[in-house]
């Protein structure tokens, strides 16, 4: 556990102390301030056209503003999150600190670990700016807080699986460029991958449906935590992890 | 405290360390020497537990690699050829980082950071940012990395290369020091390190061991049988063709040249017959003479000679890049 806190923090710092993490930040800050104005001003047209037609529409800021933003900064961290997982294990390579993991008396695992959680918790400082943009619609409005923090819950785990299978990447190179690359390919891959179900409902299509990462988003951005989706993400983070750690040591082997 | 029995790594192509059995008592200096290429970063990465071995077993203070390898990297302290750094932390802060990394208990990191830190000299840089240190710094923070934790064992993979020769002395000063509480393995292909630091030396090439053998044995080997170099002041008492006589009569000599002569002083070089050293009686010879000994010295970079005939080099071909390096 001492290992796992170490490893992270010094990758926290190297966030932190280098562009990285600012630049992400300003980004996200960017995107999601964007996104969380254009979609409640479209809702405050709305509700200000229903009022003027006389006509009320039942209006919900939940489900009218916090879930399709949810949905929408899902899909913002499928490019970011490469951005963040891309130097993990590549930067070491480069620059031979593998070498000093390595012949550290601390486990693989301890390793994978404490990087990997460092670089959700990067992840979770982008959903914190997130936090700042809905403060806003908690001070003008009055949502239901239980779907912002399923919605949450959601999105951190969608990261941190995504985050998973990029720190598997970053192993595979010496260079961040390409782990950012793959990464982001991969990220693309399975986002687009539930547009298949508009050709039909086959097995295949369900399989490839469920497969698709930001399909299991949906239940959460609607209040609703589905064990299914739950296991699918949970499952693909181990997944991710026991791949990195079948890299590192055929790294070693090969070495 | 190191047994290394038959160590083979091999590659998809080629054998990088082929059968290699040594072995380190506790407080040695060891010097492992070879040309670039040898095999000896390999057999330190095996040693270090940063890769397995093909073949064969290495143990280290009683743990083998691969079986134990946590126990193994306890209690070895590493500095790989390029020192592992991070260049966007200060050298403070990094070396806290490895304490940790090391299981320096946590009472005692501030302390052993702030002694590694006066051990090697980087002290007035503790604030500083790696990136932005010359390379005699970073080289001494990566010793300073490699002590963190005291360990039984410090493994150095060239540990000066690219240095100048201040800090090459400075470093080498500070290896020695380490001697005694250390059992130190320094891998190089410069032989005055090996003389300058080393008390024992294992000679490695093409992946295989050649020799291992102390220093001084290594230097005997070489130094009998082969010539001296004598100069001689005769104070006008004697001309060069007299002096060279004279020496020619020593026993043990078998062959005397002529090589320089400024006024007074002449310079001979001596040809001993082999397995005599005839150094003692030449200059007994010319001091009974009456003439002034200014000089005798082997004329030969003795180990230099040892490994060039034991890695199997032409002299001349092979002598050009290595005493290039040494810079």
């Amino acid at each position: 556990m001492r290992n796992i806190w170490t490893i992270c923090r010094r990758e926290l710092y190297s966030y932190f102390v280098s562009p990285i993490a600012w630049v992400l930040l300003a980004i996200f800050a960017l995107l999601s301030g964007v996104f969380t104005y254009i979609i409640s001003a479209s809702f405050v047209r709305a509700s200000l056209e229903g009022q003027m037609s006389g006509q009320s529409f039942p209006m919900n800021l939940n489900d009218q503003v916090i879930a399709p933003l949810f949905s929408n900064i899902a899909v913002v961290g499928l490019f970011l999150i490469p951005l963040i997982s891309m130097r993990l294990f590549a930067e070491e390579k480069r620059q031979g600190t593998i070498e000093l993991l390595a012949t550290s008396p601390v486990h693989d695992l301890e390793i994978i670990i404490g990087k990997w959680l460092s670089a959700v918790l990067m992840y979770a400082a982008l959903m914190a700016v997130l936090l700042a943009d809905y403060s806003f619609l908690f001070i003008y409005g009055n949502p239901d807080w239980k779907p912002v923090a399923t919605g949450f819950l959601g999105a951190l785990l969608q990261g941190a699986c995504l985050l998973a299978f990029g720190t598997f990447i970053s192993t595979l190179t010496r260079n961040q460029i390409v782990a950012g690359a793959i990464g982001f390919a991969l990220a693309l891959i399975l986002w687009i991958l539930n547009w298949t179900t508009s050709f039909g409902n086959s097995v295949s299509v369900q399989v490839l449906n469920y497969i698709s990462i930001v399909s299991h988003m949906d239940s959460f951005t609607k209040g609703v935590i589905d064990t299914k989706d739950l296991v699918y993400y949970v499952s693909m983070i181990f997944l991710g992890l026991f791949l990195t750690a079948r890299s590192l040591e055929s790294m070693r082997w090969k070495a | 405290m190191i047994q290394v029995e038959g160590l083979t790594k091999r590659y998809a192509r080629h054998v990088a360390v082929n059968n290699i059995s040594f072995a380190v008592e506790k407080g040695d200096i060891v010097g492992f020497l070879g040309p670039n290429g040898a095999g000896k970063t390999t057999t330190m990465r095996v040693l270090t537990c940063f890769m397995p071995p093909t073949e064969g077993r290495a143990t280290v203070a009683g743990f083998d690699v691969f079986d134990q390898p946590h126990e193994v990297k306890k209690r070895i302290g590493y500095l790989p050829e390029a020192p592992p750094l991070y260049p966007e932390m200060s050298v403070e802060d990094y070396l806290t980082f490895v304490a940790r990394l090391k299981n320096v208990p946590a009472g005692e990191i501030k302390q052993r950071t702030g002694q590694v830190m006066e051990r090697c000299a980087v002290a007035d840089v503790r604030s500083k940012l790696i990136a932005k240190l010359s390379k005699g710094y970073r080289q001494r923070v990566g010793l300073a990395q490699a002590i963190i934790h005291n360990p039984d064992v410090l493994i150095l993979d060239e540990p000066t290369s690219g240095l100048d020769p201040k800090q090459i002395n400075e470093t080498r000063e500070l290896i020695k020091s380490l001697a005694g509480e250390h059992t130190i393995i320094l891998s190089t292909h410069i032989l005055p390190e090996v003389e300058a630091v080393c008390q024992k030396v294992i000679i490695i090439n093409k992946g295989r061991l050649v020799a291992t053998d102390s220093v001084e044995n290594l230097k005997d080997r070489a130094s009998v049988g082969s010539a001296i170099q004598v100069q001689v002041d005769t104070d006008g008492q004697a001309d060069a063709v007299t002096v060279h006589q004279r020496l020619e009569q020593v026993p043990g000599v078998s062959k005397v040249l002529d090589r320089t002569a400024h006024g007074n002083r002449f310079v001979f070089e001596v040809e001993s017959l082999q397995g005599r050293n005839a150094r003692p009686d030449v200059a007994r010879a010319v001091v009974h003479a009456g003439w002034n000994l200014l000089e005798l010295k082997s004329s030969t970079l003795s180990l230099e000679e040892v490994f060039l005939e034991l890695t199997g080099s032409q002299p001349a071909a092979a002598l050009a890049p290595v005493s290039g390096v040494a810079q």
